[in-house]
């Protein structure tokens, strides 16, 4: 009977509205009890969190591992130990690995390497099978083996009949889908946000319309055929506002937002010299985009902040801007720049239960998975957060194989202290520790 | 004597009219040499300039070879088809092993936007753009404006019409830079699904009429327009091309008496430009092949920073 109690801190659970000074016991991998004062057991393992933020496990939905196929960028040791640096107790997998996550036996595998990794994986399987949006792929199989939801992210589904089919059939299963909303033709081979700065740059756009066309292609879909939608990584204002009202109307869709595109815009492309840690789909936008993407998550319009954490070797970006691959690495720094912010005062409105929510229950809620709450009975999976901690982010430090971030160099307040899953300790002042459990 | 307080020439962007005009001055001096019957001055006697070329090109590259050998420069070239590219080799290494050899200065051609910056942060050479995909093409906005200076006597105030592929066009992004930087009042013409996503960027008057855009113009300078954009759909067909913004003698009848007609070549003769004005009396464009001598050889004596003395 292994117990841990976390002492002394303020415990945030936004799930249960509770924001108070409280211990925390945790007990045989759940959360026993949670009370001011409580008497630490003789054989619990003791945090203190005196001054510490204490929060049901935060969870990354939208996560590439890169393994099977691509294990020099990432793989799921790596990748879930970065988790666990950067305060996540549980990340979602996309499937767009190679071989491609279309099939039960690969589903299988991602759970199976996973066991005892320091932090849950839940996989998270191909909408269509070999991500080619031609034919559906055994959705049905893969919730069987364990798949949390379905996307062929990365790429969207060109074939609307496909998409309404995919989503119809999807509904029969309780599974949601996971959309990745952009019109190739109108993206056409695009390097950055089209405007301005694509203009002066001479890089090729990709239009705020490719995303915005999608969204309400499939927003019009989901309103005949039920079911449950996702709009991965949010870019646009346009966007917002076609989910704000989709919304209003009462349509079952679900959004999440990056923390990079809530902080940057494609100015930095010029800015940075064409530096290619700012190359990512969807692009950095402009900053009227970036401001009703803060207006869209402090409304509720976009529910959950995920990291579209897209590790890649820096052999890969160390390249002319066109060959350079999209993505940027967050697991560890999406938690530490999004406490920064809350901590400079710009986004007025912007709280710490709201970001805690919007990292924690609001992806539970979104993909259906048992964390996000402390209350009793959760799976005793927590993050204590120093508010105060000040650090700069050094990629070559970080537990991940990657270093592509734009934000390499850039001073920060507010870091993870510790991370526990299922009871277990899997990162303490920084340093990620190994689990001994297999679940 | 003063020489160019930067490493690089990336684009007309980061140029002050200053700097421009000094690289004009030093062009006009270098275009005398030119006309001498020996041409060859022992400048950059010693000095070691690599032209990396990723793309095709005819006049660029004949006119920075031979302004290295009027200045005395020891060069080397090498092209797309010979180039380590083929083998997998990264440019960062192509380049940086060459520079460890001795190279003081690469101008490098490339189909990539932004390829110069990214070379100019990883060598310590001095990086010359000589094109990159769309963005600029530095050293041909200032042949351009330098042609424009010699016949004008100035830049300022006048206004120079350009017409055609302003999207696509590195060549039209360096003169939109330049010549405004230079006091000259620019527009555009062209159809809108060649213009750039945001001309505002730039701060030029778009005119879809090519009559009413050439209005009072000192210099209607043509694009040279690409196959590919057509087979991509921006526009129907060359002949309908060439009839709504081909640059013929009937559009710009409202242009200035002592018009000059400009084209960065080569030429899609009867496309983008008649050959009656192409060849005709207020044409420049072979001054525009001479000035790029010239300018390229003031760049390369300003940036490899060599004394006066000849």
């Amino acid at each position: 009977m292994k117990q841990l109690i976390i002492k002394g801190g303020r415990v945030i659970d936004p799930a249960c509205n509770y924001d108070r000074a409280a211990d925390v016991l945790l007990k045989d991998s759940l959360v026993e009890k949670i009370e001011p004062g409580l008497e630490a057991p003789a054989d619990a393992v003791i945090i203190e969190a005196e001054g510490l933020i204490v929060t049901p496990g935060l969870i990354d939905i939208h996560v590439h591992l890169r393994d099977p196929g691509q294990e020099y960028k990432e793989d799921i040791h790596s990748g879930t130990r970065a988790a666990a640096a950067g305060g996540f107790t549980a990340l979602a997998a996309m499937a767009n690995t190679d071989p491609v996550g279309d099939d039960p036996a690969m589903i299988g595998y991602i759970r199976k390497k996973a066991a005892g990794a320091a932090a849950r994986v839940y996989p998270l399987g191909a909408l269509t099978k070999g991500l080619a949006g031609k034919e559906m792929a055994e959705l049905g199989r893969m919730k069987f083996a364990g798949a949390a939801g379905f996307s062929d992210d990365g790429k969207p589904v060109m074939n609307g009949m496909l998409m309404r089919n995919a989503l119809h059939y999807a509904s029969g299963i309780g599974a949601v889908v996971i959309a990745h909303e952009e019109d190739l033709h109108l993206a056409a081979g695009g390097m950055m946000h089209e405007g301005t700065v694509s203009s002066i740059l001479g890089l090729r756009g990709i239009p705020s319309v490719a995303e915005e066309a999608m969204i309400s292609r499939d927003l019009m879909i989901l309103k005949i055929t039920g079911g449950r939608l996702h709009i991965a990584h949010v870019s646009t204002a346009g966007s917002v506002d076609l989910l704000r009202r989709a919304k209003a109307e009462g349509l079952n869709v679900t959004a999440e937002v990056t923390p990079h595109h809530l902080l940057l815009t494609d100015r930095l492309v010029k800015n940075s010299g064409y530096n290619t840690s700012t190359k990512v789909n969807p692009p950095l936008r402009t900053e009227h985009d970036r401001q009703a993407l803060w207006k869209g998550l402090l409304d509720g319009t976009i529910d959950a902040i995920a990291s579209d954490h897209a590790p890649h070797h820096t052999d890969d970006k160390d390249v002319e801007y066109d060959f350079a691959p999209c993505g940027i690495a967050g697991l560890e720094t999406t938690l530490p720049l999004m406490l920064d912010e809350l901590a400079s005062g710009r986004i007025k409105g912007f709280t710490l239960p709201l970001l805690l929510e919007k990292l924690s229950s609001a992806p539970a809620r979104i993909l259906d998975l048992p964390g996000g709450s402390l209350k009793q009975g959760s799976p005793a999976d927590v993050t204590v957060i120093d508010p105060e901690r000040q650090f700069i982010i050094e990629p070559d430090k970080w537990y991940s194989k990657s270093r592509n971030t734009p934000f390499a160099g850039k001073r920060v307040k507010g870091a993870p202290v510790f991370t526990v899953v299922g009871g277990e300790i899997t990162m303490k002042e920084g340093v990620v520790t190994e689990r001994t459990a297999q679940g | 004597m003063q020489t160019l307080r930067r490493k690089d020439m990336l684009g007309l962007e980061e140029v002050s009219a200053e700097e421009i005009n000094l690289i004009l001055e030093t062009s006009r001096s270098m275009r005398e040499i030119m006309q001498r019957k020996i041409k060859k001055v022992p400048t950059l006697r010693g000095r070691s300039v690599l032209n990396l070329f990723y793309e095709p090109s005819t006049r660029t590259k004949a006119s920075f070879e031979l302004a290295q050998k009027y200045m005395s420069s020891d060069s080397v070239s090498v092209t797309g088809s010979s180039s380590s590219l083929v083998k997998g080799e990264t440019l960062k290494d192509t380049v940086r092993n060459v520079e460890i050899m001795g190279i003081e200065c690469v101008i490098m051609r490339h189909p990539a936007s932004g390829s110069s910056h990214y070379l100019a942060h990883n060598v310590e050479a001095s990086v010359i753009n000589a094109g990159d995909g769309m963005h600029e093409h530095p050293t041909q906005g200032l042949l351009d404006m330098f042609t424009i200076w010699e016949k004008k006597g100035r830049l300022e105030n006048l206004k120079v019409t350009i017409v055609g592929d302003i999207r696509h066009s590195r060549v039209a992004r360096s003169n939109l830079w330049g010549l405004q930087k230079m006091g000259a009042e620019v527009v555009v013409s062209g159809p809108p699904t060649l213009m750039p996503p945001d001309l505002d960027a730039f701060g030029v008057k778009y005119y879809h009429d090519l009559e009413e855009a050439a209005e009072g113009a000192d210099v209607v300078m043509a694009l040279r327009l690409q196959k590919e954009r057509q087979e991509s759909g921006l526009f129907p067909s060359m002949r309908e091309y060439a009839e709504l913004y081909g640059v013929t003698p009937q559009k710009i009848t409202r242009a200035r008496e002592d018009l000059l007609i400009m084209h960065p070549g080569p030429m899609n003769r009867g496309i983008e430009i008649s050959s009656e004005l192409a060849d005709g009396p207020h044409s420049v464009v072979l001054e525009q092949a001479a000035s790029g001598v010239a300018v390229r050889m003031a760049l390369l004596y300003l940036l490899l920073g060599g004394t006066k003395e000849q």
